[in-house]
């Protein structure tokens, strides 16, 4: 099988678990004639049919509720958000009736809502955001951030497999990032939701990150390396449950924490992970534990404007430096 | 009824023709009456123990509401999925839960719907095809309309009923829900309870139309409008809706009448509600309506229906002390259940 991108694995993904399930279905704005808005269902019209690929009205709160309801009966949706920034207008569904359900009343209410997440250059502050730390602090919610070719398709499945609801977050940049293209098994696999994977080993600092950071952050380590220093790079993957032991023992094993996340750093995950680390390893750190994250405003327009605004490898490489340097 | 055909909107007696041919006898009339003395029963013990301080947090009632709530469940087959509201506990009870279910509910008992999670009308049971409601008036009118597409999907059959109060009615979810259903042709109906008031607002702030189903037309969808204290008219019209939807005509938005013959919770005295509205409304007090009716039909007499008042009486008696004997939930079962397996 030839190396593919992350998009045509997320695609393949879908295309199979539909394969696989009946039960399995889409819904979402321009997902049918129009493939959808990035092409992940490009073709699902034809193959599967229009009650299996439903192109829904501009209405984020219906496509979500809708979700909820068909998985009630037993269906296994997957909604689209067309861009990751349009969840807000169904937030209420999620948070208050999608992740309350089975707690309250003991329906599960398996469904995944395909989130477009990240900033690709110059889109604004309503279609580069990443907004998963708005549902981290959900109870019944899992969230998920695949930043390989092969976790995209294999934590899809995993999605769509769950018994409970799952917001995917597929970062934008990553759709067609040549670097991660990549030969992936041919036969059925999953990547299990709570398992982070250790994408670099090293023993003098620990990046924790996920999603298109991961890369920024080996970037930076493969730096540093070439100055003598071996620095543990954490993908964490899923965000809600997240790997909590994997983290602590990369942080007992180094006695360094970067987090390094693409979201704004106030009230972002990285807090979490932070405060974890303070709870729970704090007699392991030799320095406190460093954030890099995106700057506390909306994600601006223009070019010097974005870039100042995004963190990058450099600014993960000097942020490294100053961790080690402490 | 398609919307070419859906009849003039403006008449509230609309319904109230042809209703002595819907092929009911005594036993279903002894159930939507009976379920309408439960209901009207069942809260004012409910306002009782909360006045006592019995009650787990807040007290809610359907006064004025009973006859939708009968009359629609009971157009439901066994397949049907009901997705209730806070007004409508009758039509729980037809669906299958018991008034100790309820109660146990009510009083945040371990043995309740909920097991303690969640209070008062808030319960679903998919044993019965209930989908729990949530607080946030609307935000179910989207999820019958996704039940309402598994099933239209499937080919199962089966109709999603739902409701919402006249005040729900101006959220987005409404207008998002109704419309998805309209465009897909969906299996569901959207009952409007019409009682004057959202809370303490009256109508003329909440909408500009002169009737909530006059917006049927604007979607694409069949409308009626219903005296809401009539079980028969809200039965029919109910039936008729989801006879059309099981035929694959779409969706039908109910407008249903009634005025909400207490405040919007036991908290609430309803001063604000003017005093011609209020004794109108005891005036068309749909459980006296329904008792009258079937005293004037002869389907029963006065020791019958006197019968019935006692029998439901022991059912309400019975559902308070089995629930205040029912145990707690222990503290820690807190944690379970926020995951399916």
């Amino acid at each position: 099988m030839p190396p593919v991108t992350y998009l045509e694995a997320i695609s393949s993904g879908l295309r199979e678990e539909m394969e696989r399930d009946e039960s399995v279905f889409c819904l979402g704005e321009d997902i049918g004639v129009y493939g959808g808005a990035f092409k992940i269902t490009k073709g699902f019209l034809d193959d599967f049919g229009e009650d299996r690929v439903i192109d829904a009205p501009v209405a984020e709160s219906v496509i979500i509720g809708a979700a909820m309801g068909a998985a009630l009966m037993g269906m296994r949706p997957v909604a689209e958000m067309q861009f990751a920034d349009f969840i807000t207008c169904g937030f209420n569904q999620l948070v208050n009736n999608v992740a309350k359900t089975h707690y309250r009343w003991g329906a599960a209410v398996p469904l995944v809502v395909r989130c477009p997440s990240g900033a690709i250059g110059n889109a604004g502050p309503f279609h580069s955001q990443n907004p998963e730390a708005w549902f981290c602090k959900v109870p019944g919610l899992k969230v998920v951030a695949p930043a390989t070719t092969y976790d995209a398709k294999g934590l899809l499945k995993s999605s769509i497999r769950d018994n409970n609801p799952v917001l995917y977050f597929e970062h934008k940049g990553l759709y067609r990032f040549p670097r991660i293209r990549e030969e992936i098994p041919e036969e059925d696999y999953t990547v299990p939701i709570g398992e982070a994977a250790v994408r670099r080993e090293g023993g003098d600092a620990t990046i924790v990150t996920y999603g298109k950071m991961v890369f920024h952050s080996l970037d930076a380590a493969e730096t540093l390396a070439g100055e003598g220093v071996e620095t543990e790079v954490l993908d964490l993957r899923s965000l809600l449950p997240y790997d909590k032991q994997a983290i602590l023992e990369s942080v007992r094993k180094t006695n360094r924490l970067l987090v390094v996340h693409e979201d704004t750093l106030t009230g972002g995950f990285g807090g979490e992970i932070a405060a974890v680390v303070a709870e729970e390893a704090f007699e392991h750190l030799d320095a406190p534990v460093r954030r890099l994250a995106a700057i506390d405003t909306p994600v601006p327009f223009s070019p010097p404007l974005e870039q100042y605004f995004l963190p990058n490898t450099e600014k993960v490489t000097t942020a490294l430096r100053e961790l080690l340097a402490y | 009824m398609n919307v070419e055909t859906a009849p003039a909107l403006s008449d509230p007696d609309l319904a109230a023709s042809d209703l002595d041919d819907l092929g009911l006898g005594r036993e279903d009339y002894r159930t939507l009456y009976h379920t309408m003395r439960l209901q009207r029963e069942f809260e004012e013990r409910i306002y009782r123990l909360f006045r006592q301080g019995r009650l787990v947090g807040a007290a809610y009632a359907g006064a004025g509401h009973e006859a939708i709530a009968a009359g629609s469940a009971y157009a439901l087959g066994d397949a049907d999925i009901l997705v209730p509201m806070h007004r409508v506990i009758g039509a729980h009870f037809l669906r299958g839960h018991t008034a100790r279910d309820m109660m146990c509910q009510y009083l945040g008992r371990a043995n309740g719907p909920t097991a303690g999670k969640d209070g008062n009308m808030h319960c679903g049971n998919w044993d019965h095809h209930i989908v729990g409601m949530i607080s946030h008036l609307g935000a179910n009118i989207p999820v019958a309309a996704g039940v309402a597409l598994a099933s239209k999907v499937r080919g199962d059959g089966a109709v999603s009923l739902t409701y919402i109060g006249e005040g729900g009615s101006s959220i987005g979810d409404f207008h998002e829900g109704l419309n998805f259903a309209a465009v897909h042709r969906l299996p569901m109906v959207l009952i409007v309870e019409n009682n004057k008031f959202a809370y303490s607002t009256p109508t003329r702030y909440e909408y500009a139309c002169e009737n909530i189903v006059d917006r049927a037309r604007g979607y694409g969808v069949g409308g009626a409008l219903v005296d809401g204290t009539d079980v028969r008219a809200v039965y029919k019209a109910t039936r008729d809706a989801v006879d059309l939807a099981r035929e694959g005509g779409g969706p039908t938005l109910i407008e249903a009448r009634c005025t909400r013959l207490l405040g919007h919770a036991q908290h609430d005295d309803a001063f604000y509600v003017p005093k011609d509205i209020m004794e109108d409304g005891w005036n068309n007090d749909p459980v006296t309506k329904a008792e009258s009716l079937l005293l004037e039909r002869k389907y029963f007499n006065r020791e019958e229906i006197d019968g019935i008042q006692e029998e439901v009486k022991g059912i309400v008696d019975d559902a308070v002390d089995y629930a205040e004997q029912s145990p707690l939930p222990e503290p820690e079962e807190a944690l379970q259940g926020v995951y399916a397996d």
